[in-house]
């Protein structure tokens, strides 16, 4: 019962992972952040409910309202991104690499 | 517990099928269509949990906000509005090696511990899990023990509105 929700968060964040990891445009990189942020708020709510604890629960509002500024953050570093090299995408950011 | 079993299946597969959506789709306003499957299905599994006032706080802050923004990021970017196949970079298969031996250990070690651990929903233990998802209980939890957080987060959301601008802002 408990196990159940914890493995479908777990399946969800390991999803998230393989879409950071192997996305290359910076918005579906930061969409992929999102669906590994609300694996974690299942994790949340789900040990609020077993420890019978509001903590969990207030927790993952906070998560939520970190998310949202981190979107907001995150998409005008994108945008900046595509401003300066005319595309969204994150692996032609090369110009350190010698 | 069996209707309860039975909505969760259906929402997990559903969930995990749009979030796979999500990473593998070739057009991106496909996969952020895609992320809304995934928060309204977690929404709900916020109900199944008695966690009402969290899935309420998901539906509009998750669906309602952070979607739009996406979808104004994808529009501001110009992307093309059709299939891209250029979205993928070159490391999708050491990409899936690491999630699915993370997805081993975690589910290995998640089952070991929590396999038979079970949350009471009949009675008075399940009328204090439904209470203890109202806002009324949440707020007094956040405004007692947890208000120099709470503080903390406006002030956070403060810096992230000014720096939002001033990264975005032309001139």
């Amino acid at each position: 019962m408990v196990a159940q929700f914890l493995v479908l968060a777990a399946v969800l964040f390991c999803i998230g992972v393989y879409g950071v990891l192997a996305r290359r445009n910076g918005v579906l990189v930061l969409m992929s952040v999102e669906l590994m942020l609300n694996a974690v708020n299942i994790n949340l709510i789900t040990f609020s409910a077993y420890l019978r604890e509001t903590s969990g629960q207030v927790f993952a509002l906070f998560v939520i309202t970190i998310a949202a500024a981190e979107v907001g953050v995150g998409l005008a570093i994108v945008l900046l991104i595509y401003r300066n090299i005319s595309s969204p995408d994150l692996d032609q950011l090369d110009q350190m690499s010698g | 517990m069996i209707a309860q079993n039975v909505v969760f299946w259906i929402l997990a597969v559903a969930m995990v099928l749009a979030a796979i959506g999500v990473v593998r789709s070739n057009n991106l306003v496909h996969a952020a269509l895609y992320l809304v499957v995934v928060l309204a299905g977690s929404a709900a599994q916020f109900i199944l949990l008695a966690a009402e006032f969290v899935a309420w706080v998901q539906v509009l802050i998750y669906i309602g906000a952070v979607i739009i923004l996406f979808l104004f990021g994808i529009m501001l970017t110009r992307a093309p509005m059709r299939e891209d196949l250029s979205l993928d970079n070159d490391q999708r298969l050491a990409g899936a090696v690491v999630a699915l031996f993370l997805l081993g250990v975690l589910s290995t070690l998640l089952i070991q511990a929590f396999g038979d651990s079970k949350i009471d929903i009949t009675g008075p233990q399940g009328s204090e899990l439904v209470n203890n998802g109202r806002a009324g209980t949440l707020a007094e939890s956040i405004f007692s023990t947890y208000v120099l957080p709470f503080e903390l987060v406006s002030i956070l959301l403060l810096a992230s509105l000014i720096g939002a601008v001033v990264l975005a802002r032309r001139d």
